[in-house]
């Protein structure tokens, strides 16, 4: 007998998974989110998660560390992406690979190894905020460089050219050709670093002495007692993290092809 | 006398260690519509790139209305370019990319203040006046009504007319166009050429264009600038450069040729084909020349009036004509004509003494700087090759040791001597096999001669040395080949006098 699979049976195992790995925890979060402990229907979570000044501050902090990470990290990265994806040096991808080689050593490698150094310079449990940052600017950076060096790669020479030829300056260029063409890269960099800056905690951990609480930890602590509280705040950061992602514009059908490819 | 609008002195241009433009010397005259016409990597586009400004010359000058702007960025200069792909801005629409010229543009506007004194000021176009300048270039590309439409919806032909617009609308003093229709269909094509050609007439400003193809540039030039290996080969109207070709080169690249070789045989006559032919071109008696014939300037006649007598060995119709090829002894002679004949047929041929044309050979021989190794053969072009080295010094020797005795007993170690080598045009072949020869390379130049194909192969390693030499074998342009040159035909000279004692 032959075998013959269409593109359906071939579907299956995939439908398996997002049912059972995706689906079905998200139900299981969006239930224990709306119950009490005796299983009912409840809002009380909801209500007790908006009226503590604790919680609503933890969040606007993971928020306003999220916001400054992504900003120093496309602050950093774009120039090196652009000046990496126009320069016609041979072996510029030796240049790229050192940026993004970081991202092959493990994790908590790198973090310790952070912390080593700012314990070194004397910074350790002095500016904990500044640590939490730099750190996650030190890890992050490759996320961003990637999408924005490929969009900026992408772009036509000969739409530089163009510009100039019409009479636009270097800043005319920029601001009118360059940066509005590499938008598709800046909104996939930014929700590969701002999302993981709101909830990496091993590293605001380490390196804010855990003087820093940022969301994810808070999550991570709550399923040790409360299951009810931990998705509450799990399902509140997955709308946070849905609207940035709305506003970046990064659900567009050409922006995820665009800057995914990485 | 008409103004020079652009003036190119003495421009070269190396990219990185590769030489593209070779001491090029032209002027375009104001409103005129200049063709830069020549095969790919001629160095046509990067001449057009320094005159916009996106390549700079490595050296000469490049002048505008007499005013040097060699270093001048693209932005600063009165020219807009249409490029090969057209270059428009994804992102933004029709109006937007045409508009995007004026929204850079600056003018300086008069005013009279409070106190009667008059001050000028630096300002932007108004969105009224950009509005109606783009409305305008819309209309003259025929493009009105789509000033919304997004880049992408529309079609090559519209992109290119968009591509136009958004080049003339800022008033160039010079229009560049880089192949501009290079990737439209042949009917498309046409349309745009005449189109092109309108627009040059009603807009009044000097047209530099760039194309490949050499029909597009007899159509619609005023002055076609042939071009070939970064050296221009010649200037002229579109009839002096079909007409009368500078050299074999334009006589190939534009239109069709017999071309032979010839001997001056006498006061304006010349032998080719086995024959001799009065011709009006002026030539020193015994002189090597080539022989350039147009095929529709041979007249077809019956055997016994014809200067030339043949065999038909092929014939051809092409839709306004017949090509007939006719075999005359070894030489083949490609006729053009309304009146057909058939293949056998045994005809006469003539030819009008105006119409041949007598051009000095370009190549008469190969030259090249080589370099002795220690095992007496000589280094050059890319490659090594065994020749015999006691002809630099007369009656000299090898011994045992591969040392150079003298005829005064002297030994001489050569390794690294330097000398010059000559090949002559027929002392040359060329192999598939790689390892045949001394070195390899690229055959880059075919021109049939009626009875043999004269190949220019170019070297592929660092020298890029070119060997000239006459084959019966047709070859491919392109093929990689590799070079054999006999031991005996490898002439060597000194370069210097002072040599390597031992």
């Amino acid at each position: 007998m032959r075998l013959r699979f269409s593109r359906k049976t071939l579907g299956i195992p995939y439908a398996v998974f997002l049912l059972f790995f995706v689906i079905i925890p998200m139900l299981v979060i969006l239930f224990y989110a709306f119950t009490d402990n005796e299983m009912h229907l409840s809002f009380e979570n909801f209500i007790r998660f908006f009226s503590d000044p604790t919680k609503l501050s933890t969040i606007v902090y993971s928020l306003v560390i999220a916001l400054i990470t992504t900003a120093v990290c496309l602050l950093i990265a774009y120039p090196v992406a652009y000046i990496l994806a126009r320069s016609k040096m041979k072996k510029k991808f030796v240049i790229l690979l050192l940026f993004v080689t970081p991202m092959w050593i493990n994790f908590v490698l790198r973090v310790n190894a952070i912390r080593e150094l700012l314990s070194w310079i004397g910074l350790l449990g002095e500016a904990n905020y500044f640590n939490t940052i730099f750190g996650m600017v030190y890890d992050f950076l490759p996320f961003m460089i990637l999408p924005l060096y490929t969009t900026l790669l992408k772009i036509d020479e000969s739409l530089y050219e163009a510009s100039a030829d019409l009479g636009g300056n270097a800043f005319t260029t920029f601001t009118r050709i360059t940066l509005p063409l590499s938008m598709p890269g800046i909104a996939s960099g930014i929700t590969m670093v701002f999302l993981p800056s709101m909830t990496n905690y091993v590293v605001s951990d380490m390196l804010g002495n855990s003087m820093v609480t940022i969301i994810g930890k808070f999550i991570y602590e709550y399923f040790g007692t409360n299951w009810h509280m931990g998705s509450m705040v799990a399902l509140i950061l997955l709308i946070v993290v849905f609207l940035s992602t709305w506003l970046t514009g990064g659900f567009k059908e050409e922006n995820t092809v665009r800057g995914a490819n990485i | 006398m008409a103004e020079h609008i652009i003036e190119l002195q003495d421009v070269t241009k190396y990219y990185d260690d590769n030489l593209v433009i070779d001491h090029v010397n032209l002027y375009v005259n104001k409103g005129e519509f200049i063709t830069f016409l020549g095969p790919s990597g001629c160095g046509k586009t990067t001449t057009l790139r320094m005159i916009a400004g996106f390549d700079l010359p490595t050296s000469g000058k490049i002048l505008l209305n007499g005013k040097d702007i060699s270093l001048l960025p693209p932005n600063k200069r009165p020219v807009n370019t249409v490029f090969q792909r057209y270059a428009l801005f994804p992102h933004l629409n029709v109006f937007e990319n045409v508009a995007f010229g004026l929204k850079c543009k600056r003018v300086m506007n008069t005013y009279r203040n409070d106190e009667g004194k008059e001050y000028t000021k630096k300002e932007r176009l108004s969105k009224k006046e950009i509005a109606g300048k783009v409305q305008r270039a819309l209309e003259l590309v025929d493009l009105e009504g789509f000033e919304k439409r997004s880049i992408s919806t529309l079609s090559g032909g519209q992109q290119q007319r968009v591509a136009i617009a958004r080049a003339i609308v800022n008033e160039p003093e010079i229009l560049l166009l880089d192949e501009p229709l290079g990737a439209l269909d042949l009917k498309m094509r046409k349309e745009m050429q005449i189109e092109l050609k309108e627009m040059h007439k009603r807009l009044g400003i000097t047209f530099i264009y760039v194309t490949h193809d050499q029909e597009e540039a007899l159509t619609m030039s005023d002055t076609i600038v042939v071009m070939a290996d970064g050296i221009v080969q010649q200037i002229g109207t579109p009839t002096d450069v079909y007409n009368e070709p500078a050299n074999t080169f334009v006589a190939d690249f534009i239109g069709e040729s017999n071309i032979f070789n010839g001997t001056v045989v006498g006061d304006r006559k010349v032998r080719f084909c086995g024959k001799i032919f009065d011709c009006v071109d002026d030539f020193e008696r015994n002189e090597p020349v080539d022989v350039v014939v147009r095929p529709e300037d041979v007249i077809m006649c019956a055997p016994e009036q014809g200067a030339l007598k043949g065999t038909v060995i092929s014939v051809v119709f092409k839709g306004i004509h017949y090509e007939i090829t006719v075999q005359v002894g070894k030489y083949e002679v490609v006729v053009q004509s309304t009146e057909s004949r058939k293949e056998g047929d045994v005809i006469g041929l003539n030819i009008e003494p105006d119409e041949i044309h007598l051009m000095k050979p370009k190549y008469t021989t190969n030259i090249f700087d080589g370099v002795i190794t220690k095992h007496n053969t000589v280094e050059f072009a890319d490659g090594e090759f065994e020749c015999d080295v006691t002809q630099l010094y007369p009656g000299s020797h090898i011994d045992d040791e591969e040392y150079l005795v003298t005829a005064s007993g002297e030994k001489l170690d050569l390794t690294g001597t330097e000398v010059r080598v000559e090949v002559g045009l027929t002392d040359i072949e060329i192999s598939d096999d790689q390892n045949a020869g001394g070195t390899v390379g690229n055959i880059i130049s075919i021109i049939y001669k009626g009875d043999h194909y004269r190949l220019i192969v170019r070297t592929n390693g660092e020298d890029e040395e070119d060997f000239v030499f006459a084959t019966d074998d047709l070859w491919n342009e392109n093929d990689l080949v590799s070079v054999i040159i006999p031991k005996d035909k490898i002439k060597l000279s000194l370069k210097h006098a002072e040599d390597k004692k031992k």
